[in-house]
């Protein structure tokens, strides 16, 4: 029950409901390393057979010891202060002692803030949506295996254990309970996911590389962790799902549970955890197998000089110095694909124009064109990397570089109408063939040639005579006037001739 | 003894007469094989002893390298035995303990590799108190050793199947681990020098973990030079630990200068570590301090209050550690045959652990215990703080005033088989000279001093500052030329 139940501010009342709080766990596998945590194995185990990608020190054998991945502290940093953390001067490992058949050692190696803050990164925050997210801290850790379990029924099913996925780098983001809203969680994820794979961190698309837990409560209540969630995609739904129970809780005056709920994906409903909670017992202990890392302020500075530009610097670049809309700059950015697609195209002067023809003509193409591009000869347990890769190369089936520099050098100096850029488009795409080729065949120059304009003026004038009438005390009218000359001329005819002619011939007139 | 006296050389007398021809490594391997059979009978060292005939063939390969010339390593061919908390590839490694009855270990440990890269030829696994948890190997699942100089003794523990071994001319040399005292307490019983590295001086990668966070691999040999030739090899930074000094400072030659004397050094005898020893014991230390005097040192009494805390200490970190580096045992990965009917995870596991032999249960669940949420505080938290305190107390000793710590390694004289292993707490008190050199990750050395009226050896322990492991064997070496000459160890 909410702290102020008692008082009879109930939802019975018809009060409002309290506000949701919602706080993140966010797990998220260091795949673009090359290898393991803590040995050489490697850290992208998809497409292998179980437990091939293992080694004496992943599966905990007697003897072997931790050997820290320093490229891994490198990353840990760089998203530490992408998040905006402040960055320890020294970091520790500890050692979190649980037993569990996944788990080689019966112990994981994480992070904690015991003796002071050694966690790779913390009290960082992050503008979402006009909101500020907090950053409880970010941490290392290792993945544990994987438990398949085969057998129709609980008596006879068998319990197999695959450890390829054992000592995966990890880094846990902590986010503190600063959402407002499903909204502002989705935006969070979308922009940790372009963040973290802009980083060369991890590749998001790959199934299972980033999971989350969500802690749902209302305020003043209890509150409930969410755990099994698969996809971002679900973790929003299953963060509206547990709000509204929460809220008809609260509603008919019962007091919300505090529990761990796991997100049932087929009847898209959160359900009590069949495991009993059991007691935090971790004992947690200093690891000290590994020493602890001095990070100095140079190495975070060289770090900082490293780090590829965010999402939002990029956005902020495309709106200051190109002149890009926000809008078109948003989607511009917020996919590596186009936005470095337009970087290579770019000139001061065509990048406007090759903002525009990007978004509104060539996404939809490249979209279409890996649909229908033969499923690619690779392992279906790399579907996210497969996917990625066919997008990659239907992009670069559609259009060259050049060939979209071209083109928006056309628009830019008004050698091109933008519809006949967009045919242009579809014609290289369709046929391969270079813009110079396709320009020339397709006749699609700009018509800027007065005495050609002139005739086509004339006949929508005499075709539409109402309409020419009006045109002198209606700017729309001219408009409509110039979209006529437009469509005769099949966009070929250049609009600011067009209309000097068209208001030249009507004073006449 | 029946044996041909040549398997009594040092180590540095081995070397000498292998490469100057005065024998061969294949007779002297030979020789000290035939020796092992017999006298395994008494002492019951060694755990498994390898094939011979595959280590005859290595002595061979070592023979034929010296005739023609070639390089045959720092030890060539010397028959040495390592603990069975070490693994070596294809080797069974048990720790002692039934949970590994089968276990055969998929790689080498750095320690073993080294020994193999300078020639180094291991004959034997060397028994253990389980998984090094004890002080006189009566708690090893494969039945106590024996001490050579009366076998009616324990023989020191956990490392005492290496003390015995050696003492016992069964190798030249042998590797133990010390992790409260493990090297130097049977080295003490048994008469030999044993050698406790500072902390990450020598890699433990491979070798099984009890208490990582203060354990060493260290030599175990029959004099102090022998000692020091091991710890060169063995000594290093090694990239499969993180935990190992870097190079330059862990730098190997640890015989160079080791003749250099003790003249000028200022030697404290500590009182905490010798008021409440056995007389014998006791009058040991004191004439073993007026030999240190007569060659040159200057010794003094010198009290740690710490000290008197450092059992509870180790005993509350160690047992913590224990907990968690043993959990990895739930025998899923490897292990011995135990059926799975009915397998539930948690029944499983803890009818696995069920093979844990007393000493290894009984600090697993207090391990447990003092870790746990609501006791961690009072007991882990507190013993950090008490190790901290030392630390500090033993870093000011040898900064202000001292370059070595002198005490008697063990407070006792060695003891019958049978007569401590019912009392575990006055047993852990057998560890109050040792763990402060762990505790504290400072070297430590046992030097073998005297015998007691009644036939059983007295060592003295020395310890110095962190890194300064070349003065404390050259302090060591000057104490082991100094003392009276030791009887040989009965046959």
């Amino acid at each position: 029950m909410s702290r102020d139940g008692g008082s009879g501010s109930g939802g019975a009342d018809g009060t409002a409901a309290p506000r949701p709080v919602i706080g993140l766990e966010i797990h998220c596998q260091m795949t673009s390393l090359k290898s393991k945590l803590f040995c050489p194995c490697r850290a992208d185990y998809r497409g292998m057979g179980p437990n091939e990608n293992v080694c004496p020190v992943c599966m905990g054998m007697p003897g072997t010891l931790p050997r820290l991945n320093a490229e891994a502290v490198r990353k840990g940093t760089m998203i530490a202060m992408a998040l905006g953390c402040a960055i320890p001067e020294r970091i520790s490992f500890f050692r979190k002692n649980y037993f569990y058949p996944d788990l080689p050692k019966n112990f994981q190696i994480t992070q904690l803030d015991m003796y002071g803050d050694t966690c790779i990164g913390g009290r960082g925050s992050i503008l979402v949506d006009g909101g500020a997210v907090g950053i409880r801290r970010v941490q290392l850790e290792e993945d544990p295996g994987r438990m398949i379990y085969e057998g129709a029924s609980a008596r006879n099913r068998i319990s197999l254990v695959d450890y390829n996925r054992a000592g995966t780098p990890l880094v846990e983001i902590v986010t503190e309970p600063d959402f407002e809203g499903p909204r502002q969680l989705r935006l969070f994820l979308q922009m940790l996911s372009d963040m973290v794979e802009n980083l060369g961190v991890c590749n998001p698309a790959l199934e299972g590389a980033m999971r989350a837990d969500a802690n749902v409560s209302l305020e003043g209540g209890n509150r409930v962790e969410i755990k099994n969630i698969s996809s971002f995609h679900d973790l929003e739904k299953a963060v509206v799902f547990e709000i509204a129970r929460q809220e008809a809780q609260h509603s008919r005056d019962l007091e919300v549970v505090q529990e761990t709920r796991h997100w049932d994906a087929a009847r898209k409903i959160t359900i009590p955890s069949r495991l009993k909670e059991e007691e935090k017992g971790y004992r947690y202990l200093l690891e000290a197998d590994i020493p602890w890392v001095r990070i100095d302020a140079e190495t975070v500075e060289s770090l900082r000089s490293r780090m590829p530009e965010s999402v939002s610097e990029k956005r902020e670049r495309f709106v200051s110095l190109y002149m890009i809309p926000p809008q078109v700059a948003d989607v511009l950015s917020s996919d590596k694909l186009y936005s470095d697609l337009f970087d290579a195209a770019r000139t001061d002067r065509n990048a406007r124009e090759l903002a525009n023809i990007i978004t509104t003509d060539l996404m939809g193409l490249v979209m279409a064109a890996a649909a229908t591009a033969p499923a690619a000869d690779r392992d279906a347990a790399d579907g996210g990397d497969a996917q990625k890769k066919k997008r990659d190369d239907a992009a670069s089936d559609v259009i060259s570089v050049d060939g979209l520099r071209e083109l928006a050098d056309a628009v830019a100096s008004g050698n091109m109408a933008r519809n006949s850029a967009k045919q242009a488009l579809h014609e290289m795409a369709k046929t391969g063939k270079s813009f110079a080729e396709v320009s020339s065949e397709m006749d699609l120059g700009l018509v800027s040639d007065e005495s050609e304009l002139l005739g086509v003026v004339q006949s929508v004038i005499s075709e539409e005579p109402q309409a020419a009438k009006q045109a002198s005390s209606n700017p729309n009218t001219v408009n409509y006037l110039v979209g006529k000359v437009m469509q005769k001329t099949r966009g070929k005819a250049d609009p600011q001739v067009t209309l000097d002619l068209l208001k030249r011939c009507l004073s006449e007139g | 003894m029946n044996h041909s006296s040549i398997i009594r050389a040092s180590a540095l007398e081995y070397v000498r007469g292998v490469t100057s021809g005065e024998f061969t490594a294949e007779e002297f391997l030979s020789e000290t094989l035939s020796h092992i059979e017999e006298a395994e009978a008494r002492y019951n060292a060694y755990l498994h002893v390898e094939d011979g005939q595959k280590l005859l063939a290595r002595a061979r390969e070592i023979d034929r390298g010296i005739k023609s010339g070639q390089k045959v390593g720092l030890l060539a061919g010397m028959p040495v035995s390592i603990k069975d908390n070490i693994c070596m590839r294809g080797s069974r490694t048990t720790c002692g303990s039934r949970m590994l009855e089968g276990f055969v270990a998929p790689y080498d440990a750095t320690a073993v590799s080294r020994l193999h890269a300078e020639g180094g030829i291991i004959v034997a696994k060397a028994n253990m108190d389980e998984f090094a948890m004890g002080l006189t190997t009566e708690f090893s699942a494969y039945g106590p050793s024996r001490n050579p100089w009366n076998t009616g003794y324990v023989p020191g523990g956990s490392s005492g199947g290496s003390a015995a071994a050696t003492a016992a001319f069964e190798c030249v040399a042998s590797l133990g681990s010390d992790t409260g005292g493990s090297v130097r307490n049977p080295a003490s019983f048994c008469s030999v020098v044993g050698y406790k590295p500072t902390y990450g001086l020598v890699s433990r990668h491979g070798l099984v973990s009890y208490a990582n966070s203060i354990e060493q691999i260290g030599p175990i040999a029959r004099t102090v030079s022998d000692a020091a030739l091991v710890l060169g090899v063995i000594a290093g930074r090694d990239e499969h630990d993180d935990t190992t000094a870097d190079a330059a400072a862990a730098d190997c030659g640890y015989l160079e200068g080791i003749e250099g004397g003790i003249e000028g050094m200022r030697v404290g005898i500590v009182d905490e570590m010798t008021e409440g020893a056995d007389p014998e014991v006791a009058r040991a230390v004191e004439r073993a301090s007026k030999d240190l005097e007569a060659a040159g040192a200057s010794c003094e009494r010198i009290s740690l209050d710490m000290v008197g805390y450092s059992v509870p200490s180790y005993y509350t970190i160690t047992a913590a550690e224990a907990a968690s580096n043993l959990a990895r045992y739930d025998n899923l990965r490897y292990g011995y045959d135990l059926s799975v009917d009915g397998y539930e995870f948690n029944s499983y596991v803890a009818e696995a652990r069920g093979r844990f032999g007393p000493e290894v249960t009984r600090r697993m669940i207090l391990g447990g215990y003092v870790s746990s949420a609501g006791h961690a505080g009072r007991y882990y938290l507190k013993a950090l703080k008490v190790r901290a305190k030392l630390t500090r107390e033993v870093a000011d000793a040898f900064a202000s005033s001292y370059d070595i710590l002198m005490a008697p390694t063990v407070p006792i004289l060695p003891f019958r088989i049978g007569e401590k292993s019912d009392d575990p707490v006055s047993l852990f008190m057998v560890d109050l000279n040792t763990v402060t050199a762990n505790l504290t990750r400072r070297p430590a050395v046992s030097v073998p001093y005297a015998v007691s009226a009644g036939g059983l050896p007295i060592g003295v322990q020395m310890m110095a500052d962190s890194m300064q492991d070349k003065t404390l064997l050259r302090a060591a070496r000057a104490l082991e030329k100094r003392r009276a000459p030791l009887p040989e160890v009965p046959d």
